[in-house]
């Protein structure tokens, strides 16, 4: 679907980074789907940008650093545990650096509403060395991706930019400006000592990253993104990210010190800030993170106290901050749970290894589902990929006769992201009684909204390309054991398979294929497109 | 401080929580106001709890609405009335899946539109903007029959109030 721009749209955080993106000279945008981020690499392709699903986090951020070594601008998007994957890379491209602008994305989840833990990103920003934007609304999301992609390539260094949930799926009005443009076009230049990062090029660039953050923080100081309101004088609010917009909503006349920058930070300006108002309270949704920075630097604030690190801020919060209401918060009304859906193939699988007694090493997708009633057949869920790693632990110190019940279970697109290790780590060092690893291939990352990987042998905007074919994959790695099995088919055929792989002591895989009943419908029309484009050429 | 209107848009996953939101939204956003609307994706997807929040005004800052201060709650799912009630103003209004049980038939997959149509007439946005909005967020083959839904929204909610 192509969009017709105008000049004032409303839009969702995660689209106004698309359009900046697109209008930023974007060459390639790439990622792995995670809410709340998702939406982006979608919009950018929707809107003509080239964008491409990765593997996972860690290779988007490869490929999108070597195209910044190459001179181009390049977007990255992935959820905040994501960044945790691409974490190694991130590490060390903050002392290699970069030519063209690379701005990462990170969206995190307070509150949880689609993750695993509510990790504060803005961590990263100090541990790593990145320039972080903290946009608070979709105008800031796009004038701050456009921002975001000049800064990197003045300071040579990879930005940051760390959305929530409320910014990347709110919507609100954006109106279009021009965008700063790349200056130079791909082109490869030899930078040995810049580039390859053995220790003795090392040394000397962890010194560039801290000398270019000097820079930075000197720039911050009286930068557009350092947004400073002056009201009244009795009440002053230090705050990035969303929460400035509560903070209006419950104290309109109050001064407001927005860190659109929020790494590194703006320390003159704030103690200017600081010493301008009678009270000043720093009003931070997540980890206490400006709150010991501010300190630590003499600051005499306010903070929020330690009950409001938990969850989202929204207007009411935030008021009772700022009035020391310390009264007990309404509890939330228990909505419905989210459910497998009926017709799901992923159902018959949990209704037998409840049946069966396993103990069930999870994973991260629609089947964490499967630790519901009625299925209750999940006994552990970590992060992407460690069904494997978890069950396996366990087969090697149960007691033999809870051992030989262990299986994991892992997604099609999870077992891509980050089961192929785990794999390895199974033929490599296997339990005394064998293992079972159940692939849940649904044909598409269900959860998120269906995209595409490299086991549906379709990009992102779903033409054929290379496909990495599973049981080829498993064979190859050296597991003799190997079962495709339609799970929606036949109850008994699926029993028996499990029970087989169960009683073998062996390595077993247990491929389990039917396609997402949400999916299926748009997988055929896909599938018809490829034949029909495919018979044109012959 | 200007007045803000505040809508708030339940129901579950799949019944076009989301859709209603956004044309509500657009809506408002034609007839020249400031617009924020915020929701809670993910696993919703799954058939679990949806709320769309939805608010309007010359300007609007925080893209929440907290407990008590909706003007009005369009609930979708029956079931659902009652999980949500709680972010109502004491004056607000309900607009509740039975405002459109007696309009006759419509598909189950416009109530969220007809719903739309009977909240239309506690608000102060002019039809043809309504009607724009539906259009630029519906495929055309879905136009006619939710511009019909609409309609009919419309007038069950008027002779209910007459």
């Amino acid at each position: 679907m192509t969009r017709t721009l105008h000049e004032r749209m409303l839009l969702s955080g995660n689209e106004a980074v698309a359009l900046a993106a697109l209008r930023s000279g974007v060459l390639l945008g790439t990622g792995y789907p995670g809410t709340p981020s998702t939406e982006i690499l979608e919009a950018f392709a929707a809107l003509g940008g080239k964008a491409q699903w990765a593997p996972n986090e860690k290779v988007a951020l490869e490929v999108g650093l070597g195209a910044a070594f190459g001179g181009a601008r390049a977007l990255v998007t992935m959820k905040h545990v994501g960044v945790n994957v691409a974490a190694d890379v991130l590490f060390t491209a903050t002392y290699t650096g970069v030519s063209g602008g690379l701005v990462l994305i990170s969206a995190d989840d307070p509150g949880m509403a689609s993750s695993q833990n509510e990790q504060d990103n803005r961590n990263y920003a100090r541990a790593a060395g990145v320039i972080m934007l903290e946009p608070a609304d979709s105008q800031q999301a796009y004038d701050f991706t456009g921002a975001g992609f000049a800064l990197s390539e003045k300071f040579g260094l990879p930005v940051m930019l760390r959305m929530t949930t409320r910014v990347c799926h709110s919507k609100s009005i954006v109106t279009q400006s021009p965008l700063p443009q790349p200056q130079a076009t791909p082109n490869f230049k030899r930078d040995v000592p810049g580039r390859v990062m053995i220790p003795a090029h090392a040394r000397p660039a962890h010194r560039r990253l801290r000398e270019k953050l000097a820079r930075a923080a000197a720039y911050a100081e009286n930068c557009p993104q350092t947004i400073i309101e002056k009201g009244s004088k009795a009440l002053g609010v230090i705050t990035s990210g969303v929460v400035i917009a509560h903070a209006k909503e419950v104290a309109p006349d109050a001064s407001f010190f927005q860190l659109g920058l929020s790494y590194p930070l703006p320390l003159n300006a704030i103690k200017e800030f600081v010493a301008s108002v009678d009270r000043c309270v720093v009003v931070e949704e997540g980890d206490p993170i400006l709150e010991t920075e501010l300190r630590a630097a003499g600051l005499n604030i306010e903070a929020k106290p330690e009950a409001f690190r938990f969850g989202e801020l929204n207007a009411d919060r935030v008021r009772r901050i700022l009035e020391h209401d310390n009264s007990p918060e309404a509890a939330l009304a228990a909505g419905k749970p989210p459910m497998l859906c009926e017709g799901c193939s992923h159902r018959p699988v949990f209704e037998t290894l409840n049946k069966l007694g396993c103990i069930v090493s999870g994973d991260i997708g629609c089947y964490t589902l499967g630790v519901l009633p009625p299925f209750s057949a999940m006994d552990s869920c970590v992060c992407m990929g460690a069904s494997i790693g978890v069950g396996l632990g366990l087969r090697h110190v149960l007691p033999p006769e809870q051992a030989k019940r262990v299986v994991s279970v892992i997604g099609d697109s999870t077992f891509i992201h980050s089961g192929l290790t785990g794999l390895a780590e199974m033929v490599y060092n296997p339990p005394p009684n064998g293992h079972v690893l159940m692939i849940l291939d649904n044909g598409t990352t269900a959860m998120t909204g269906q995209q595409e990987h490299p086991g549906t042998g379709r990009d992102l905007l779903h033409h054929p390309t290379g496909h990495v074919r599973f049981e080829e994959v498993i064979h190859a790695m050296g597991i003799r054991h190997v079962v495709t099995i339609d799970p929606m088919a036949d109850a008994v055929a699926l029993e028996n398979a499990i029970i087989e792989a169960l009683d073998s002591g062996q390595l077993a895989v247990i491929v389990a294929r039917k396609p997402c009943i949400l999916a299926a419908p748009k997988i055929r029309v896909y599938e018809r497109a490829a034949a029909e484009k495919m018979m044109a050429t012959e | 401080m200007k007045k803000v209107t505040n809508v708030v848009v339940a129901g579950l996953g799949g019944q076009g929580v989301v859709k209603a939101s956004d044309i509500l939204a657009d809506a408002a956003f034609r007839a020249g106001m400031d617009v924020k609307k915020s929701e809670i994706h993910g696993m919703s997807q799954r058939g679990g709890s949806v709320a769309s929040d939805v608010r309007f005004g010359e300007r609007v800052n925080s893209p929440m609405i907290t407990r008590g201060e909706a003007d009005c709650l369009l609930v979708i799912a029956p079931d659902q009335v009652d999980v949500n009630r709680h972010v109502l103003k004491s004056d607000g209004v309900l607009v509740s899946p039975d405002t459109v049980a007696n309009i006759g038939k419509i598909q189950a997959k416009t109530v969220n539109v007809a719903l739309l149509g009977v909240l239309s007439t506690h608000l102060d946005i002019p039809v043809p903007l309504w009607e724009e909005a539906i259009r630029a967020n519906l495929a055309e083959k879905h136009h006619k029959l939710n511009i019909e839904a609409f309609q009919r929204g419309r007038e069950a909610a008027r002779s209910t109030q007459a």
